[in-house]
């Protein structure tokens, strides 16, 4: 389809709440600077049920114009439902790019959506600016595991579409006072036109929370704390640092933590501020899944061992004993 | 119950080098494999064929001539037949062509073998990474879709479906027939057996050509029916040699990894 506007969409994820997932905000702020240089608006589409505490978000942290499809069959996720809403809305406005949060629903939705509207989407960004030659979006993603990069442009279809990373931009600073053009549209799903159901949610109880993906820091363990038990001082650091814990594949292959704290190939990608590595050897699959954090620790008893190749911090030593000294003098600073 | 399950061939990705010299990959020598999560979306195709013997398991996969190899591997592993969708004029496809290509396909294969109930796909391949064919071939096909799939079984003429969420699990019932992607389940894919193994080797293995399948639309497959373009590719910056902390003992060690921690505002 052909464009309608210059504009520039972000695709505010709501949790079931109503409020807005931080991804939305995230990419409101990376959208900011492309949607000046595309030469349109910044709008933010706002999906689900009672939003408008999101709404208010949006307009706090820089859209020019809300879009809102506020409806009780948007309040949990479902493929059906949210991308009859953003093709309806797709059509009726014709934005130029989009962007959407590359979480667990942002990647289910993003293919569903673009395929219908027969254009490119590229996935899992890492980094967005505008191509100077053509004035496209040049989006950039790692590919082969982290150990190729491609900028991909989508020149002749409209709009571009570009699913991106949590924790990789930077939300703008909030603005209360900030007002927005706030358009609702009226986009109702049937129950028979969606095809899945919700049967149960099983969230993990609070402290068993593994929210890799949004967390702050991330204290994992390898093959070097040698069982289940030794999970326990990098739990105990994790504890004093707020952060949640992480595995490698070897950790996790070998029945010592469950898959959902794996980090790597066949596991999360993480994007975390801190990152300590706790013998972990860093095979190229664990590397691929957290070399884009912010800072790395890693503490390893090998001097040779690959993960000091990606570390901001190599610590060479026993992790036993280097771990419990470091978790009591952070306990001792917070206190 | 009739399940398709969708494989592609990749290089194995942990085994890839980068050139020091010209800072490129090296992609010589590198192993081709089945991607894995392909191999736990067979897993769990698998699962419910052990509850249902009569359920059948067809494989699909695109790519050269060479991926047949990946089919026998899978076909050793649980699949009943085998179908490799080949032609010149599909390279250079994005994943809108590639999910279009598989789609047309799927239509041809299911005159032969009957209507799918569930396609099955890994939740996305290793060397792309994309996750977006599974989803789109939905699409082609107009079927609901559940990803992110750890566990699946059959219930009252639904597919129940354990799907990993940010925040833990959910169970999603969906009409069939549907798509299903597959992430890493809490199990390991099962072996083939030396004889599973022989049969797979002889096994025949169907091909579809292009002009096997007249309403394909030919402006949509290929280069030129890709919107997405790459541009460049390039390796990642390595990081330059970070501090490096090795004093005589490990208490001092980690004394002063704490000293350094704050002194640069890290905690």
């Amino acid at each position: 389809m052909e464009a309608k506007t210059k504009d520039l969409w972000v695709f505010i994820e709501t949790n079931d709440d109503g409020t807005a997932k931080n991804v939305g905000l995230e990419l409101l702020g990376a959208g900011r600077g492309l949607a000046e240089k595309q030469g349109g608006k910044l709008v933010g589409v706002v999906i689900g049920n009672s939003a408008d505490e999101a709404v208010k978000s949006a307009t706090a942290f820089g859209a020019d114009t809300v879009i809102v499809v506020d409806g009780k069959e948007y309040g949990h996720y479902t493929t059906d439902a949210y991308a009859k809403a953003m093709y309806t809305l797709v059509e009726k406005y014709g934005p130029t790019s989009i962007l959407i949060g590359a979480t667990n629903n942002g990647r289910d939705l993003g293919p569903r959506l673009s395929c219908r509207l027969k254009t490119g989407l590229t996935a899992d960004c890492t980094s967005l600016a505008i191509d100077e030659e053509s004035g496209n979006v040049a989006w950039t993603r790692p590919a082969f595991g982290g150990n190729l990069m491609a900028t991909i442009l989508c020149p002749d279809n409209r709009p571009q579409i570009g699913t991106v990373r949590p924790g990789v931009f930077k939300k703008a600073d909030i603005d209360e006072t900030r007002k927005a053009e706030v358009i609702k549209e009226d986009i109702h799903v049937s129950a028979n036109e969606i095809r899945t159901e919700l049967l149960e949610i099983i969230h993990e109880a609070a402290g068993e929370l593994v929210d890799l993906e949004g967390a702050e820091i991330i204290v994992s363990g390898g093959r070097g704390v040698g069982g289940p038990e030794g999970f326990k001082p990098i739990k105990e650091l994790a504890a004093v640092l707020g952060a949640t814990v992480g595995a490698s594949r070897a950790a996790v292959d070998a029945g010592w933590i469950g898959h959902s704290h794996q980090v790597g190939q066949t596991g999360k990608t993480v994007g975390p501020k801190l990152y300590i590595a706790c013998g972990i050897s860093g095979a190229i699959q664990h590397v691929a899944g957290m070399s884009s954090s912010k800072t790395i620790i890693a503490i390893n008893k090998d001097e040779t061992a690959p993960i000091f190749n990606v570390a901001d911090y190599a610590i060479v030593g026993d992790l036993f004993e280097i771990l419990p000294i470091l978790t009591a003098e952070i306990k001792k600073l917070k206190a | 119950m009739n399940m398709l399950v969708c494989i592609k061939q990749v290089p194995d990705t942990t085994e890839i080098r980068i050139d020091p010299v010209k800072n490129t990959l090296i992609r010589d020598g590198v192993p081709s494999i089945v991607n894995p999560f392909d191999a736990y979306a067979l897993e769990l195709a698998a699962r419910i064929k052990d509850t249902d013997p009569s359920a059948k398991i067809v494989l699909l996969s695109m790519g050269p001539e060479q991926a047949k190899v990946a089919l026998k591997e899978c076909l050793a592993v649980g699949g009943d037949k085998a179908y490799l969708v080949t032609d010149r004029c599909f390279g250079g496809s994005d994943t809108l062509a590639t999910s279009y290509i598989l789609s047309s396909a799927i239509k041809n294969i299911e005159e032969i073998e009957g209507k799918f109930d569930i396609i099955f796909c890994g939740k996305q391949a290793i060397d792309g990474d994309t996750a977006q064919v599974g989803p789109e071939i939905a699409e082609h096909l107009g079927y609901p879709q559940v990803t992110y799939a750890i566990e699946a079984s059959v219930v009252d003429g639904k597919v129940k479906v354990k799907k990993e969420v940010e925040e833990g699990f959910e169970i999603i019932g969906s009409k069939m027939p549907c798509l299903v992607t597959v992430t890493k389940p809490n199990f390991d894919p099962r072996y083939p057996s030396i004889k599973s193994k022989m049969a797979a080797n002889r096994a025949e293995i169907g091909v579809i050509v292009c002009d096997d399948m007249p309403n394909i639309d030919r402006e949509r497959i290929g280069l030129k029916g890709s919107p997405t373009k790459v541009k460049k590719t390039f390796t990642p910056p390595v990081k330059s040699g970070g501090a490096k902390i090795h004093e005589d003992s490990n208490e001092a060690t980690a004394k002063k990894l704490f000293a350094t921690l704050v002194a640069d505002g890290i905690i």
